[in-house]
């Protein structure tokens, strides 16, 4: 696209279901995947009397969150009534956080290897703790109008994660999705995973028009929920912005000309649609919660939280390019992987003494058989030093970079070590003296690659390595041209 | 400060209450009775108060995430209006 006549401005809500065993406010088991109704208790159905507490894990996976996203955490924090009626929030309220939310003014960094947006820093205005509702599903097959409620999420803990409008980009959008995503990864706070609703994402998007006299006009803005994936975020962004723009020529409607629209993505039909208004709900009337009390913190206690905050992505990616010496995009391959997989290098990178080789490796290599076998790293069975033991080896010359391959292919088959599979293959250093006697041998016989040496032509020496390696398969082909080189230019 | 009937009438639809034209008289007769009482307390000069965000000047009340038992699932439906073997029914959600 061709400088459109607009900016697009991009928010984004995140709720992201935090990793506790039990609920927020109640003991019932938050675990995914069982019978309907099953993980309920007086709390989390809403029963008259009933009286939540909170969970000091939900409470503190949070701040470790927020401190992440360089969030303020205040020393004071309160939890608020949301009122709304919804069939699969039996209270008729939400516990939520409303003036006072638990963190802050942070921000996360998000950049693009390939440049395909400049890096910035995206604000993050609040993280707050709030509980989750039910499910409900709508009953068709059975040809009732009727919809069954599932009250096992009700309750589970949830960190709403909002973003300043700062995003320009479907694509800025996705990249600081992944990197919040490979945030909280690292953080292990949560498992992330969209399809069982650990992790949802809801967009605000509207457009700056450019008009003639330079003024930027802003437009109605639009929610957009349902997006089951990244990939569905990106498609449904890109979808809406040339929507809004279409409609902007048609209505010329600016922002408060028309009131603000929830649209719901339809992954099928690749399109959004109008979703029903909850019409007159909308009026939260949000007071304090008197059942809960207030959360306090001490600035030490916040301080000895930030102490617990494993490195993450944003500083190993820079310490991969300073202190491994690897390329920014090999660097940002391996930390986007995971924490797993960063240990996993620097362990093997700590065997070898090559940091380069070990990136290399870890990046082609395992990767590639961690993707093609589906694995994760727990299940790859080769060891960091098992693999080290491979790339000595084919540092020290016994063997060259494509045996390599092919003894790593034997290490994973036989679930054997190095030394053992390279032997299985026939694989065995080469004596010097034994090379050097083989080189001479194929250099007295070849008298026109001699020649052609000799009158400039080097290249001429690769029909050479062709043939030692038929009669020692074990060779090193760059030892095996120097070697012949020396042979000639010695003649 | 005095309610109108439209005020009342806004809240009965948030709290989903039908009301009829006689009960919506009585309610904002006696809801305006309530709400004028509680305005006495901004007689009170609040200049320079915090809000209070609760009664109790107690904090931080949290426990463990331990796992208790949850309700058997025919005790959690028993009181539900409608329910199935499973699921509590309820009309139909639709536009989501």
């Amino acid at each position: 696209m061709t400088n459109p006549p607009y900016d697009v401005i991009i928010g984004l809500e995140v709720h992201v279901q935090l990793r506790t065993n039990t609920k927020l406010f109640c003991r019932c088991s938050t675990e995914f995947g069982n019978p309907p109704n099953t993980q309920t208790c007086p709390v989390c159905l809403g029963l008259p009397g009933a009286l939540p507490v909170m969970n000091r894990k939900a409470y503190e996976l949070s701040v470790k969150t927020a401190l992440a996203l360089n969030c303020n955490i205040p020393n004071f924090t309160k939890w608020d009534r949301k009122q709304y009626y919804y069939p699969d929030l039996p209270k008729g309220y939400q516990i939520s956080q409303f003036d006072l939310p638990m963190s802050e003014n942070g921000y996360l960094a998000i950049s693009s290897p390939d440049g395909e947006f400049e890096d910035k820093n995206v604000g993050i205005i609040r993280a707050h703790l709030e509980e989750d509702a039910g499910k409900s599903m709508h009953d068709e097959a059975q040809g009732l109008a009727d919809t069954r409620i599932d009250l096992n999420r009700t309750g589970t803990p949830l960190l709403e994660i909002v973003s300043e409008p700062d995003m320009r980009s479907a694509e800025e959008a996705r990249a600081y999705l992944q990197e919040l995503r490979l945030l909280l990864t690292y953080l292990d706070v949560s498992d992330c995973n969209m399809q069982e609703g650990s992790l949802r994402v809801d967009a605000n998007v509207n457009l700056h028009v450019h008009t003639e006299t330079d003024e930027k006009i802003a437009t109605p803005i639009v929610e957009v929920k349902n997006m089951n994936s990244f990939r569905a975020v990106e498609r449904a962004l890109h979808y809406e912005v040339k929507r809004q723009y279409e409609i902007w020529q048609e209505t010329g409607n600016r922002i408060g000309d028309v009131p603000k629209q929830t649209r719901g993505w339809d992954d099928n039909a690749q399109l959004t649609r109008a979703q029903r208004e909850k019409e007159e709900s909308s009026d939260y009337r949000y007071f304090p919660d008197p059942d809960l009390v207030p959360v306090t913190i001490t600035n030490e206690q916040v301080e000895a939280f930030q102490q617990q905050i494993p490195e993450l992505p944003a500083a190993l990616r820079e310490k991969l390019v300073d202190e491994f010496s690897l390329t920014p995009y090999t660097a940002d391959v391996i930390v986007n992987q995971g924490p797993e997989v960063v240990a996993y290098f620097q362990s093997l990178a700590e065997h070898t003494g090559d940091a380069k080789q070990s990136g290399n490796w870890v990046q082609g290599e395992v990767l590639r058989v961690l993707k093609e076998e589906d694995w994760e790293l727990s299940e790859f069975p080769i060891s960091a030093e098992g693999l080290a033991d491979l790339l000595k080896a084919i540092q020290q010359g016994e063997l060259n970079n494509s045996r390599g391959k092919e003894v790593f292919s034997e290490m994973l088959s036989a679930g054997t070590s190095a030394a053992d599979a390279m032997a299985a293959l026939g694989i065995e250093k080469v004596d010097d003296s034994a090379l050097e006697d083989l080189c001479r041998e194929i250099v007295m016989a070849n008298p026109k690659v001699i020649s052609d040496v000799q009158s400039g032509n080097e290249k001429a020496v690769g029909a050479l390595i062709g043939q030692a390696k038929q009669k020692n398969p074990n060779v090193n082909p760059g030892q095996v041209r120097q070697i012949c080189l020396d042979i000639i230019n010695a003649l | 400060m005095s309610l109108s009937k439209e005020d009342v009438q806004r809240v009965s639809l948030l709290a989903r209450l039908k009301l009829s034209d006689d009960e919506l008289t009585t309610m904002t007769e006696q809801l305006g009775q309530i709400v004028s009482y509680i305005d006495k307390l901004s007689e009170l000069d609040t200049e320079g108060v915090k809000p209070m965000a609760h009664a109790l000047d107690l904090t931080n009340a949290l426990v463990d995430d331990e796992p208790h038992e949850s309700l058997p699932r025919e005790k959690a439906l028993q009181n539900a209006p409608r329910s199935d073997d499973e699921c509590f029914r309820v009309p139909a959600v639709l536009g989501e």
